[in-house]
């Protein structure tokens, strides 16, 4: 009974029809989230006395990192499922993460150079955390084109399934970076375990915009996978009848 | 689970597994030099390299940045709390350099342990504070935590 929904995945048509009337209501919590925590942390959130106006860009910078590592995650464990279950929907999820990851993953690392430059001194600098991060962008980049270099889909899915779980090992490295060596980047601003070193004025518009981030990766991922559904299924009955409507 | 599936999982964590062993392995034996810079106790200890291309990072010494009145020259001393070491530079400084500050310098190392920098890079910590609050913060004398709360590693 419990796993009833896990095999109901099994079916791509299931998936589609089920998603449809999500669409909607994900895109709308996705963009007042992000509208009002853009304006709320870029124009209504109190300067850093240090850093003055520079540290406003925090508010992209820190939740495309954040998402940029979990849809590594995303995309590896649905490898994984494809791997070993053999699922179709699990395979059509990887491959639609790849690229929206390696869009996160570069704007990060561009938000990045460009907060660097006033306030290190510096647009790039080999440290641990910027150089891992530079590897997870060519992670995406080798599945996508993985997903791309095969005839048959299930080689392709195959292959990338694997680069996708090997890569898996870089993400506690770029999340435990700036502990274990010394790095440019200063430690994790937002912490778990204790307060977090950012004043609660500045925090809120951050995790507001963290969690419009996560709306909206929610949302775009769903989007391409439901077109990846169409593309893959086009010669089924259902995507016919669909198409005719 | 049927047992075909299970080999495919026992597969699948084997490549996890295995890959971060691998990796770990790698990052263990790279383990100097990942570091970005030399703090200035090992620079003291003699363990840093002279007249190679380095980087040390530190904390400026509060009262001991000397800029000259008729060129770019300055000197300061940064530190760890441990050791500290003489830093001489020539040029413009980022906007967050300042005394209590750290910093990152890449440069030389001459034989009399000055620090010859080609480049300074200010390190910010992680704290984001409203003016406001950091004026008030001073005003109750708790002081800037800057330097103390830097992560220095082991």
């Amino acid at each position: 009974m419990g796993w009833q929904w896990f095999h109901r995945l099994g079916s791509p048509r299931w998936f589609y029809e089920k998603t449809n009337a999500w669409i909607p209501w994900l895109a709308v919590i996705s963009i007042s989230l992000l509208v009002t925590g853009a304006v709320w942390g870029l124009a209504f959130a109190p300067e850093d006395f240090k850093q003055g106006n520079s540290y406003r860009i925090i508010y992209i910078h820190v939740p495309s990192a954040f998402l940029a590592l979990a849809g590594y995650y995303t995309m590896a464990i649905s490898g994984a499922i494809g791997l070993i279950w053999k699922m179709k929907l699990a395979d059509m999820v990887m491959k639609s993460a790849a690229p929206i990851g390696a869009v996160l993953t570069f704007v990060a690392l561009v938000t990045g150079a460009v907060w660097g430059k006033p306030t290190w001194g510096t647009w790039w600098v080999w440290d641990a955390r910027i150089t891992s991060m530079l590897v997870l962008f060519f992670l995406y980049l080798g599945v996508i084109a993985l997903q791309e270099a095969y005839q048959h889909q299930d080689t392709a899915n195959k292959a990338s399934a694997i680069l996708a779980l090997v890569g898996t090992v870089n993400i506690p490295i770029i999340y435990k970076s700036v502990d274990w060596w010394y790095t440019l980047h200063q430690p994790a601003t937002i912490k778990f375990t204790s307060e977090s070193t950012i004043d609660p004025s500045m925090l809120y518009p951050l995790l507001m915009m963290v969690t419009g981030f996560y709306v909206f990766y929610a949302l775009v991922l769903l989007m391409s996978t439901r077109s990846e559904i169409l593309v893959r299924e086009k010669k089924t009955r259902w995507v016919k009848d669909l198409a005719t409507q | 689970m049927h047992p075909v599936r299970k080999q495919r999982l026992i597969m699948v964590l084997f490549i996890v597994i295995f890959a971060s062993v691998a990796v770990g392995l790698m990052a263990y034996a790279l383990r100097e030099n990942i570091n970005l810079f030399y703090p200035p106790s090992k620079i003291a200890a003699g363990e840093a390299p002279v007249d190679t291309r380095i980087r040390a990072g530190g904390c400026v010494l509060p009262g001991k940045v000397q800029r000259a009145s008729d060129s770019l020259d300055v000197n300061f001393l940064i530190t760890d709390g441990a050791a500290t070491v003489a830093v001489h530079y020539t040029g413009i400084l980022p906007d967050l350099f300042a005394e209590g500050e750290a910093v990152v310098v890449n440069g030389k190392l001459n034989g009399d342990g000055v620090f010859m920098a080609t480049e300074v890079l200010a390190k910010h910590d992680e704290t984001y504070t409203p003016p406001e609050v950091a004026e008030a913060m001073q005003n109750a004398g708790e002081h800037q935590k800057t330097c103390e709360g830097m992560s220095y590693g082991s």
